[in-house]
């Protein structure tokens, strides 16, 4: 893989809407992976935490949209919580989340109609409404 | 007296010349009433122009001179010097800073900026005109350095300043000197056996002749200035009569009560009646009246019984010894930042999650395991050894911001040691960046991941639990981008360094600088790294800042030179440039001496009027804003100057 | 002594038990929970994304309901805590997002005078969102309990569990050290139980991708549950009813998925409280697990 880098690739305004969206510094990351390493579903992730922040440095959204990693985020806040930097990754994946459902080019994440019977004769409300918040914007 | 002034405009270059037209400056000057002779010049600091101001003193009889070119804080002095040198008082040679105040704020502005010079320079005509020809006060001195913290740092500093032929005070708070160096197994990057290196040392210090060694004792109360400080120090007591001891060690071998011991870093007891480790210098036991057995129940006394010299008094209370000293050394040390604040890490509960130090006691020969790689908890013998750096280093969120430089390179000793001695062992180096600045630091890091087999992973550790007996490490390979999991038998934090907490109080009392971290503030972070700005403070070691040994012994030496440069002196010899009062028109009021913050302002009962202390008074001004008739002035500063400078500015 | 309650739409509908028990052992305490005469879900989530105002309004309009009636408002699920209290935050901290807001609030007022004459009035923080359990520590007391309780629960090994929204982020949620807290700890003790602390006690359940993404869930669940059994313990208690569903229900799944699964019942914190504090066992209702906690509980003389 190459990666042809400029001023201009590294922060084009597609970088600058995730930085305003989640409220957070991308340059602040210094790479230690401390989020990866605690992240309760890290291991089902195509890319971890630290590495989707690392392809927004690079300027490579698109590549960090594409990974299946940010909606397997269950927001539980914990890679915030021990960030020596205080970079917030939860934050970020609910921004690249909304950039993706705002272009409105695919179908809701989670479709209402399908869900699981016991989703919604059993499960807790509260799931579902924090799901579909969160997965279908 | 007929004014004979010289101003000399310097262009610096283009820096005051590509914005200030210095010759219009010069010109308009030369027609100033009171300035006889008026040039400009391409660099007035060089030898040139130096040459320049002092030709012209002598040519044209000048009565004061004045330089405009940078700030006074980076050629003031020389000036002066330059003054001197041609019979002028020095104080009559005066800087107008036309650079940091004129051109270098208001480039592109070429007619305000000269029009802006020129109002400057006018303005220290005025005061030049009334400026006195003063001296520097000269006071007495005493020729002796007070050193406070006996760890590697503050006994280098002492020997160099005995050896320079003056007498030391090291204070020491433990019971023996050595800090933090004496507890260490091998150093960096030569693995030389730490305390062989060090006692030595501590030897010499005990034994020089122009050093008064004493340990067990606290600095309770420091007064005085530069030249003239008094010291009063507490000696805790130690309920042995320390001169009287033999040092058999009888006491200690029979004291039936135990604690943890502090220098094994919790992980052996020590007795109530103890030295610290075999090697203290001196070799003379404390006892500890918190954990004795005599001191909480009225029971025991065995070691007053035992004593064959009668070294032991129950009734013994702490002294005070009043010392008077020149110039004082802080060099206090460091601590490491408690682990209880890593929570993700266990906070502390867990025996096998050890700290740096504690790791260096398990590695040392005369440690709690004889030099054997052991888990505290179970004694076993650890396959799996996790080292962390990082631990509250480089963390502004949620810990300490700053990079405490050592631990890269002494976990890299750590793990090698580790390899060393269990050759079929594993460990692993969890790191962001393995920073080695320092001579051989590199190669040593090398020779680790090389031949020592240290397994280096790129990332951090999130979360550290307990589970089966085993250490469960959380981390990640961002060079590959995985979590990894490791089992780990045992794991060493690499915490930050913090600054000895006792250090806090002491520069609160000797009103020294700290910054927001508790480190002593330098006087310059680049070019006066050993001294503070308080004259009469030097820093040396790990308080003013995270460093290794060489280092640490480096600045003591740079600390113990410049109090011998201090010392050079019969007199020390303080700016004039101070507060004085008319007694004539002084009503007395004592405005000033409340509002002195170096007491230096005193009332005369007699007289009924104040006085201000030339040898004390720092010209801060607080009481010559205070005083309410006026009487209190800065020489050199009056309001009567103040007033025709702002004259002259506001002139066209 | 009356607070100010907002149960939240799921122990409205889904976890009776958790209502139930928690207002009949307040009542026991010496505490009305009074609730809120009109109130609607919290959202369940609070918003990620910088951009948004109306994912507060929901929160921020129960908050504005609770200030008609008292200063405080205590609520159970931790969902619900955690998207009060930053919301609530908000409205203190941010000018821009209260103005909008309240503006909001406003316009809500004119369509709720016409229906139901209830009024707003602008909302600025100025109530202080309570945990039950900071509840019973700060306004009765762990030792006051202790004192009130007449079933010691000895011999049953009780590990508590808190999952995330309670704690994190910390800044905001001011709960308890996130990483080793204590509260619920401290609170056991008082109840006599033998408490069993655990190092997955602060790790996620799995949350909401129990709808999206089951599997992965479960594995959360799984990591916790086990992690809770292999320090010896008889009961994990929760405050969050989506917690419990994962930790509870999903033990069907970890059953097939680990050799010689142990089940362990999942029991709201309330229930074990209302147990100690001598309530009947139909206000406790032990019904609604997947894994039955009365056995145990029978086991241990406690029922």
């Amino acid at each position: 893989m190459r990666l042809k880098l400029s001023g201009e690739a590294i922060r084009d305004d597609l970088v600058e809407r995730v930085e305003e969206l989640s409220g957070q510094n991308l340059s602040a990351c210094y790479q230690c992976g401390k989020c990866s390493a605690g992240c309760p579903v890290v291991e089902e992730m195509d890319v971890v935490p630290s590495e989707v922040i690392r392809l927004l440095q690079l300027g490579q959204v698109e590549s960090a949209l594409e990974t299946k990693t940010i909606w397997i985020c269950a927001s539980c806040l914990q890679c915030a919580s021990r960030c020596p930097k205080g970079v917030e990754f939860s934050s970020i994946c609910d921004a690249l989340r909304a950039i993706l459902l705002r272009r409105r080019l695919s179908s809701p994440r989670v479709d209402a109609d399908e869900l699981a019977p016991v989703m919604v004769s059993d499960a807790p409300q509260m799931g579902v409404v924090g799901a579909l918040k969160k997965l279908n914007g | 007296m007929e004014q004979r002034i010289g101003v000399f405009v310097c262009h610096c270059g283009s820096n005051i010349a590509g914005t200030v037209d210095v010759k219009r400056v010069a010109e308009a000057l030369a027609k100033y009433p009171g300035v006889a002779y008026s040039t400009d010049y391409t660099y007035m600091c060089s030898d040139p122009g130096q040459n320049l101001v002092k030709d012209a003193i002598q040519e044209h009889d000048l009565t004061g001179v004045i330089v405009a070119a940078c700030s006074p804080t980076l050629h003031e002095a020389t000036f002066r010097r330059a003054g001197t040198a041609a019979g002028l008082n020095q104080y009559r040679v005066e800087i107008a800073n036309i650079r940091e105040q004129c051109s270098w704020v208001h480039q592109g502005e070429k007619e305000e900026a000269t029009r802006k010079a020129i109002r400057v320079i006018k303005s220290m005509v005025e005061k030049v005109k009334l400026d006195e020809s003063l001296d520097p006060i000269s006071v007495p001195m005493t020729h002796r350095a007070l050193v406070v913290g006996g760890g590697v740092a503050g006994i280098q500093a002492a020997l160099d300043i005995a050896n320079a032929g003056h007498e030391v005070i090291l204070v020491e708070r433990s019971p023996s000197v050595g800090g933090h160096m004496a507890q260490l197994s091998e150093t960096f990057p030569t693995l030389d056996c730490s305390q062989c290196i060090l006692t030595p040392k501590m030897v010499e210090v005990s034994q020089h002749p122009r050093i008064k060694l004493m340990t067990y004792c606290e600095i309770d109360d420091v007064s005085g200035y530069v030249g003239n400080f008094k010291v009063k120090v507490r000696k805790k007591t130690a309920y042995v009569d320390r001169d009287v001891c033999t040092g058999c060690g009888l006491c200690t071998e029979k004291c039936p009560a135990r604690t943890d011991s502090e220098f094994e870093e919790g992980l052996a007891k020590r007795k109530a009646i103890y030295t610290p480790f075999p090697q203290a210098v001196p070799n003379k036991p404390v006892l500890d009246a918190e954990h004795c057995i005599y001191f909480e129940k009225g029971k025991c006394g065995v070691c007053q019984k035992i004593c064959p010299v009668d070294a032991v008094d129950y009734e013994m209370k702490d002294e005070f010894v009043e010392e008077e000293v020149g110039a004082i050394v802080v060099a206090t040390g460091y601590e490491l930042y408690p682990v209880e604040k890593l929570g993700e890490f266990g906070a502390g509960k867990y025996p096998d999650v050890v700290t740096s130090l504690q790791f260096e006691r398990l590695l040392s020969a005369s440690g709690p395991t004889g030099g054997e790689v052991r888990r505290p908890s179970d004694g076993e013998i650890p396959k799996e050894v996790v080292f962390l750096t990082c631990v509250g280093s480089r963390d502004p969120e949620n810990h300490l911001p700053y990079c405490s430089k050592i631990c890269c390179m002494y976990l890299t000793k750590h793990a090698m040691l580790y390899k060393h001695k269990v050759h079929d062992g594993q460990a692993y180096y969890f790191y962001m960046d393995v920073r080695t600045g320092g001579k051989g630091y590199e190669e040593f890091y090398q020779r680790a991941a090389e031949e020592d087999d240290v397994l280096y992973v790129r990332g951090r550790i999130s979360k550290i639990y307990e589970e089966d007996g085993k250490l469960i490490c959380w981390g990640v390979d961002t060079l590959t981008g995985s979590k990894v999991e490791i089992a780990a038998d045992m794991v060493v934090l690499g915490l930050a360094t913090v600054p000895n907490p006792a250090a806090a109080e002491l520069a609160n009392k000797l009103k020294i600088h700290t910054d927001e971290w508790g480190f002593l503030t330098e006087a310059h972070p680049k070019l006066r790294p050993v001294e503070s700005l308080a004259p009469g403070f030097y820093l040396a070691g790990a308080a003013q800042g995270p460093k290794d040994i060489p280092e640490a012994v480096s600045q003591a030496s740079g600390a113990a030179s410049k109090v011998a440069a201090l010392f050079a002196e019969e007199e020390y010899h303080r700016e004039p440039v101070i507060a004085w009062i008319n007694e004539d028109t002084c009503a007395g009021c004592r405005v000033c001496v409340s509002v002195c913050p170096y007491d230096a302002a005193e009332f005369d009962e007699e007289k009924k009027v104040a006085r201000i202390q030339e040898a004390i008074c720092e010209g801060c001004g607080a009481c010559i804003a205070a005083c309410p008739s006026g009487s209190a002035q800065q020489r050199n500063l009056t309001d009567e100057q103040i007033f025709r400078m702002v004259t002259a500015t506001l002139e066209d | 002594m009356k607070v100010p309650y907002y149960p939240g739409c799921t122990l409205h509908e889904r976890a009776l038990d958790f209502d139930v028990s928690a207002r009949e052992s307040a009542r026991a305490l010496g505490i009305e929970l009074e609730e809120l005469p009109i109130w609607t879900c919290c959202g369940a989530v609070f918003p990620l994304t910088t951009d948004t105002v109306m994912d507060i309004l929901a929160p921020v309009r129960n908050l504005a309901y609770a200030s008609r009636i008292g200063d405080k408002v205590v609520t159970l699920c931790a969902f619900c805590y955690n998207v009060l209290k930053r919301a609530n935050k908000v409205m203190r901290d941010d000018p821009e997002k209260r103005e909008k807001a309240n503006l909001f609030l406003r316009a809500d007022t004119e369509a709720r005078e016409a229906i139901e004459s209830y009024t707003l009035e602008d909302y600025d923080g100025q109530v202080e969102v309570l945990h039950y359990i900071e509840m019973l520590r700060d306004l009765v007391g762990f030792d006051a309990i202790a004192r009130k309780v007449t079933t010691k629960l000895g011999g049953l090994s009780v590990a508590a569990y808190y999952g995330c929204t309670l704690l994190r982020p910390k800044k905001e949620m001011e709960f308890d050290d996130p990483e080793q807290p204590t509260i619920f700890e401290d609170f056991l003790e008082a109840l006599g139980c033998d408490v069993v602390d655990f190092p997955m006690k602060t790790e996620c359940c799995g949350g909401f991708q129990i709808v999206n993404e089951p599997d992965i869930a479960v594995a959360c669940s799984q990591n916790v549950v086990v992690s809770a059994l292999k320090r010896g313990a008889d009961i994990i208690v929760t405050t969050c009813p989506l917690c419990r569903y994962n930790l509870d229900k999903q033990q069907e799944e970890m059953e097939k998925r680990v050799q010689g699964f142990q089940k362990v019942p999942i029991v709201y914190f309330t229930q074990l409280l209302g147990l100690a504090l001598g309530i009947d066992e139909e206000h406790l209702d032990f019904s609604d697990n997947y894994v039955d906690p009365r056995p145990v509980l029978t086991e241990k003389s406690l029922l």
